[in-house]
């Protein structure tokens, strides 16, 4: 199995990174974006065959060690 | 008077900080590795140096906070153990839980180098009480990571329990209210961004870091 993990700033935490991105974007003709945010994607492989177990486990790694919930939030997807 | 320095891999301030302790306290400073799992019996004060441990990888102090050796300094440090850190010392005890907030990528995105200076806004705390009647100092800064973040509440607590003990005079980070070091609640763990450990001797450019260490090492 493998756990895609979405990390990104909580929103209302200032972004200074997403922020320089969207002005860049907007300096080479994409007027369209108004905001950007930047986050990270962290992929695992998993031995075991029962989602709903690994989503737990997961959800656990993302609480004690791969987000920093005073600033970031998460989301888990468990593929086969 | 026994007191530590924490090493992790990729740490750089360990060096200046074991000589910022042997000048204030006259002997020299045991060094932990990282993998220890204790830190050994009698030790009064422990120092998580600055520089950029484990390459910074995943979030700055994020890999370090959970060594085998800051699991056992979160338990001291409940009980009552001295504890700073400086720079990346100050990120790992954020990550660690043993203060409050992050410490996020600077406001400007550059790497900010230079000297600081900073108001001490409690002059009562155990790191601060022998600046007497000193209200600025000059420390310097070097780091891309020292943006302080905490939501108002946390901030507002931080105000009214005198936690906050120095603030930038010109913010170089975009840090919340300008916070530059804070202590816990019960006063005994501390960090800031800014190096006090390169501010001890007149070559280093200025020695306004030395009452820092005097002032803890005299409240033990």
């Amino acid at each position: 199995m493998k756990a895609i993990i979405h990390v990104g700033l909580k929103p209302g935490v200032l972004d200074p990174q997403g922020r320089a991105i969207s002005r860049s974007l907007n300096d080479l003709g994409f007027e369209e974006v108004t905001k950007a945010r930047q986050g990270k994607v962290i992929e695992l492989d998993l031995s075991g065959d029962d989602p709903a177990a690994a989503e737990t486990r997961v959800t656990e790694m993302c609480e004690k060690l791969l987000a920093n919930t005073v600033i970031e939030s998460y989301r888990v997807e468990i593929e086969d | 008077m026994r007191t530590a320095v924490i090493t992790f891999p990729a740490s750089n301030c360990n060096r200046d900080a074991a000589m910022a302790l042997e000048k204030v306290t006259g002997e020299k400073p045991l060094m932990v590795w990282h993998r220890e799992s204790e830190l050994p019996q009698g030790i009064d004060f422990v120092v998580l140096p600055g520089g950029f441990s484990y390459g910074d990888y995943l979030r700055c102090g994020a890999m370090a906070s959970r060594s085998p050796i800051v699991k056992d300094l979160v338990s001291k440090a409940n009980k009552g153990l001295a504890i700073a850190g400086f720079c990346n010392g100050f990120q790992v005890l954020t990550e660690a839980g043993l203060l409050p907030g992050a410490l996020m990528r600077n406001k400007g995105l550059k790497f900010v180098c230079r000297p600081e200076k900073l108001k001490i806004t409690n002059s009562d705390s155990r790191y601060t009480s022998k600046y007497g009647a000193v209200t600025d100092v000059t420390f310097p800064v070097a780091h891309h990571d020292g943006n302080y973040y905490a939501d108002d509440e946390t901030l507002n607590k931080l105000e009214k329990q005198g936690q906050v003990v120095f603030r930038y005079a010109d913010n170089p980070n975009g840090s919340a209210r300008d916070i530059a070091g804070i202590c816990n609640q019960a006063g005994n763990v501390f960090g800031m961004m800014p190096h006090p450990e390169r501010a001890i001797d007149p070559l280093h450019g200025g020695t306004d870091g030395l009452d820092l260490f005097k002032s803890i090492i005299e409240s033990i």
